[in-house]
C-alpha cells in the first residue's frame, strides 16, 4: 500500500525512482526542465568549465533566453548576454529566443509550450515558481545548482511539506488573482510558506485563466514558499495542447494527503490590495491605503505582464490621459505578447493617455533600466518586490498592486482604487479569448 | 573553529537586494561584489569588515532573489560563516553549495553587538561570545549538510560521486 502524497511529493517521487517521500527527506531528482538566462547562467557556465565539463547532460531540456537586462543595457551586460549566445551555440541548444523572439522567461517558457503537468524544473532565479500553475514541480535555484543539474540532469532537494489553500467564491469586479495572492502573503507573512509547497484548490481558483493562475504561484516565494502549485485540469491542459504535442502525466493530491496548514479564503470577500513599502507582505485593502502621490506607474514583469494584465490596464485608460508629473511605463512580459498587443490595438490606447511602450524586459522590475527609480520617488508597480532599493534608488518607495489599480493610480497620480473607473468600462477579456495561443506554431 | 567579529543584522528578511543590490549584477567576481556587499543598509559595513569575520542576523536573512551573487559578495568581502535565527531557503542552499557556513541560531542577534569576538564551534556545536562570555547551542546541521560543506560544495560533491560511481 502505498502512502498518501501530495502533488509535490508525487511529482519528485516519480523523479527520485523511490516508492514514496516524506516532507524532509532529502532526495536527488531528475529535471525534466532546466531554464536559463544571462545574469545567473554565465556564472554556472564558468563553474562547469572550471570543473573540465564540456558537455551539457541534455541540450534538449534547456530553455534560454536573454531577459532582465534586454535589450543590453551597458557594456556588462552586453557581455553577458554575448558569453549566453556562445555557450547556446556550443552546446547546441536549440530552444533559444534571441531578441524580437524573447521574453521574460517565466512568461516565455509557457507560452512556448516548454512546461508541462507532472514536470520538474528549474531555474536560476526565484520566480521559477510561476512555472508550478501548470501542476509541475517548479523553484529557483542559484548558479551552483545550475551548474549541477547541467551537468548532471539531477539536483537534490529536500522534499517540503505542503500548505493547502482553499479558495472559494468568485473574485469580485476590479479584484484581481493579483489581489488575492497579495492577500495570502500579508495573511502568512514574507516567510509563512518558508521552504514549503503552496497547493491552492476551490472554485476560485479552477474558474481563473492560466495567465491569472501563473501570477499566483508567480509570488510563491515572495512568502518564502520553495514552490507554488496547482492541480493541472481542463484549463491546463488546453493551454498547453494548443501549443506542444508533448505527452504528459498529471499528478493529484490524494485526499488523505498530509498538509503542514490548511487555509480556507473566500475570494468574494477581497477588495483591491496594495502591499505597501517595503514589504510584498505590507498588502491593505485599498480603502485602508492613503491616496499618495505617485511618480511613476509600472504595468510589467512575470507576474502581471501578460495579455490579460494589459487589456485590464487598457480597459481603465482608453479615452483618459496620465496625470501630469507621472510617468506610466508599460512593458509586456514577451515578444509574442507585445505583438499581440499591437493587434489589438492596446499601444494606441497606452501612447494616447501619455504612457510609454517597451519591448519585453525584466528592466526596471529589479532596477535594472526603463524606468530606475530616483531618490524619494515613489512608485505604484505590478511587480512582486517591494524591498528597499528593488527599483532603484534606496531612498525611493515602491507599491504593490494589480495592473487595473496601477492603471487607475496612473490616471488620478495617486493610489487609487480601479473600481471607480470599471463601472463603464467595456471588458477587453471578455471576447472569446484572443490569445496567440491558436496561431503560434508548434515549437 | 571560526573565530572573528560580529557584525550585527538584528532585522528580520535581510533580502538579497540588500545584500548586494541588481544593479551590481553584472559582475560575478567575488572581489568585485564585495566592493558593494550591504551596501544598501549599511555604507560602513565594506570598510569595516575584515577577513574571518562573522554576520549575526535575524529572522529569514536572504530572502528575495536567488542571486548566488549574495553568498559571493558576502565570501569576497571575507565574511566566514553567516549566523542568523532563520535563513530563507535558496541562500541557505546557496550558501551550503558553495561551501559557505550558513548557521542557524536563534536568539543569538539579540544579545550580539557589532564588533563583540565571537567563536563559532562546529564540532562542539555552539557559538561563544568572548566579549560577553554567552555560550549558545546552534541548530545541528544535518548528515548530508555536513557532507556537502565537507566537500566544499555541490559540485565538488557531484565530482567526488561520480569518481565514486566511475
Ligand atoms: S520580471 Fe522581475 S521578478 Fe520577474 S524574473 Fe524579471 S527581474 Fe525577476
Amino acid at each position: 500500500m502505498t502512502i498518501p502524497m501530495t502533488i509535490t511529493e508525487k511529482i519528485l517521487c516519480a523523479h527520485s525512482g523511490r516508492e514514496s517521500v516524506r516532507p524532509g527527506e532529502i532526495v536527488n531528482a531528475r529535471i525534466d526542465l532546466i531554464v536559463a538566462h544571462e545574469v545567473t547562467t554565465p556564472p554556472a557556465v564558468n563553474m562547469l568549465a572550471k570543473m573540465g565539463i564540456t558537455r551539457v547532460f541534455d541540450p534538449s531540456c534547456i530553455v534560454v533566453t536573454p531577459d532582465h537586462f534586454v535589450p543590453n543595457k551597458d557594456i556588462q551586460t552586453a557581455e553577458l548576454t554575448r558569453k549566453l549566445r556562445e555557450w547556446v551555440k556550443e552546446q547546441g541548444i536549440e530552444n533559444y529566443y534571441e531578441l524580437g523572439d524573447h521574453g521574460i522567461c517565466h512568461a516565455l517558457v509557457p507560452e512556448r509550450g516548454h512546461i508541462l503537468p507532472g514536470q520538474t524544473a528549474i531555474c536560476g532565479d526565484s520566480h521559477t515558481t510561476t512555472l508550478g500553475a501548470f501542476g509541475a514541480f517548479a523553484t529557483g535555484v542559484g548558479s551552483t545548482d545550475l551548474a549541477a543539474a547541467l551537468a548532471t540532469g539531477e539536483l537534490w532537494f529536500k522534499v517540503p511539506e505542503t500548505m493547502r489553500f482553499n479558495v472559494s467564491g468568485a473574485l469580485p469586479p476590479g479584484v484581481y488573482s493579483k489581489d488575492l495572492i497579495l492577500y495570502v502573503i500579508s495573511m502568512i507573512g514574507v516567510d509563512g510558506a518558508r521552504y514549503r509547497a503552496m497547493e491552492y484548490h476551490g472554485s476560485c481558483i479552477d474558474s481563473l485563466s492560466m495567465e491569472a493562475r501563473m501570477t499566483i504561484c508567480n509570488m510563491a516565494v515572495e512568502a518564502g514558499g520553495k514552490s507554488g502549485i496547482m492541480e493541472a485540469d481542463q484549463t491546463t491542459a488546453s493551454y498547453v495542447r494548443a501549443r506542444t504535442a508533448r505527452d504528459f502525466t498529471v499528478y493529484s493530491s490524494d485526499e488523505d494527503a498530509e498538509y503542514s496548514s490548511v487555509f480556507d479564503v473566500d475570494a468574494s470577500s477581497l477588495e483591491p490590495i496594495v502591499a505597501l513599502p517595503h514589504l510584498p507582505s505590507n498588502g491593505r485593502f485599498i480603502g485602508e491605503v492613503e491616496p499618495v502621490a505617485i511618480d511613476q506607474a509600472y504595468i510589467g514583469s512575470c507576474t502581471n505582464a501578460r495579455i490579460e494584465d494589459l487589456r485590464e490596464a487598457a480597459r481603465i485608460i482608453k479615452g483618459r490621459h496620465v496625470a501630469r508629473g507621472v510617468r506610466a511605463i508599460v512593458v509586456p512580459a514577451t515578444s509574442a505578447i507585445w505583438r499581440q498587443a499591437l493587434k489589438e490595438g492596446l499601444f494606441e490606447i497606452f501612447s494616447e493617455a501619455g504612457c510609454v511602450v517597451s519591448t519585453a524586459t525584466c528592466g526596471a522590475c529589479l532596477g535594472g533600466h526603463m524606468g530606475v527609480l530616483g531618490r524619494k520617488e515613489r512608485c505604484i508597480s505590478t511587480t512582486n518586490r517591494n524591498f528597499v532599493g528593488r527599483m532603484g534608488h534606496p531612498e525611493a518607495e515602491v507599491y504593490l498592486a494589480s495592473p487595473a489599480t496601477v492603471a487607475a493610480s496612473a490616471i488620478t497620480g495617486c493610489i487609487t482604487d480601479p473600481r471607480i473607473f470599471l463601472d463603464h468600462a467595456p471588458d477587453l477579456n471578455a471576447p472569446a479569448p484572443r490569445t496567440e495561443a491558436a496561431a503560434m506554431q508548434k515549437e | 573553529m571560526i573565530s572573528g567579529r560580529a557584525h550585527v543584522f538584528s532585522r528580520a528578511h535581510i533580502n538579497t537586494d540588500e545584500i548586494i543590490p541588481a544593479r551590481y549584477l553584472t559582475a560575478h567576481d567575488e572581489a568585485e561584489l564585495a566592493r558593494h556587499a550591504m551596501e544598501d543598509i549599511s555604507k560602513e559595513f565594506v570598510s569595516r569588515v575584515r577577513p574571518g569575520d562573522l554576520i549575526v542576523a535575524g529572522e529569514d536573512f536572504g530572502c528575495g532573489s536567488s542571486r548566488e551573487h549574495a553568498v559571493w559578495a558576502l565570501r569576497g568581502a571575507g565574511v566566514a560563516a553567516v549566523i542568523a535565527t532563520t535563513f530563507a531557503r535558496i541562500f541557505f542552499r546557496n550558501a551550503l553549495n558553495n561551501g559557505f557556513l550558513a548557521v542557524e541560531c536563534p536568539g543569538l542577534a539579540e544579545e550580539t553587538s557589532d564588533g563583540d569576538e565571537m567563536e563559532l564551534d562546529l564540532e562542539g556545536g555552539v557559538v561563544r561570545n568572548h566579549t560577553t562570555g554567552a555560550i549558545r547551542e546552534f541548530t545541528p546541521l544535518t548528515p548530508f549538510v555536513n557532507e556537502l560543506l565537507e566537500a566544499g560544495g555541490l559540485l565538488s560533491y557531484v565530482a567526488r560521486k561520480r569518481e565514486a560511481q566511475a
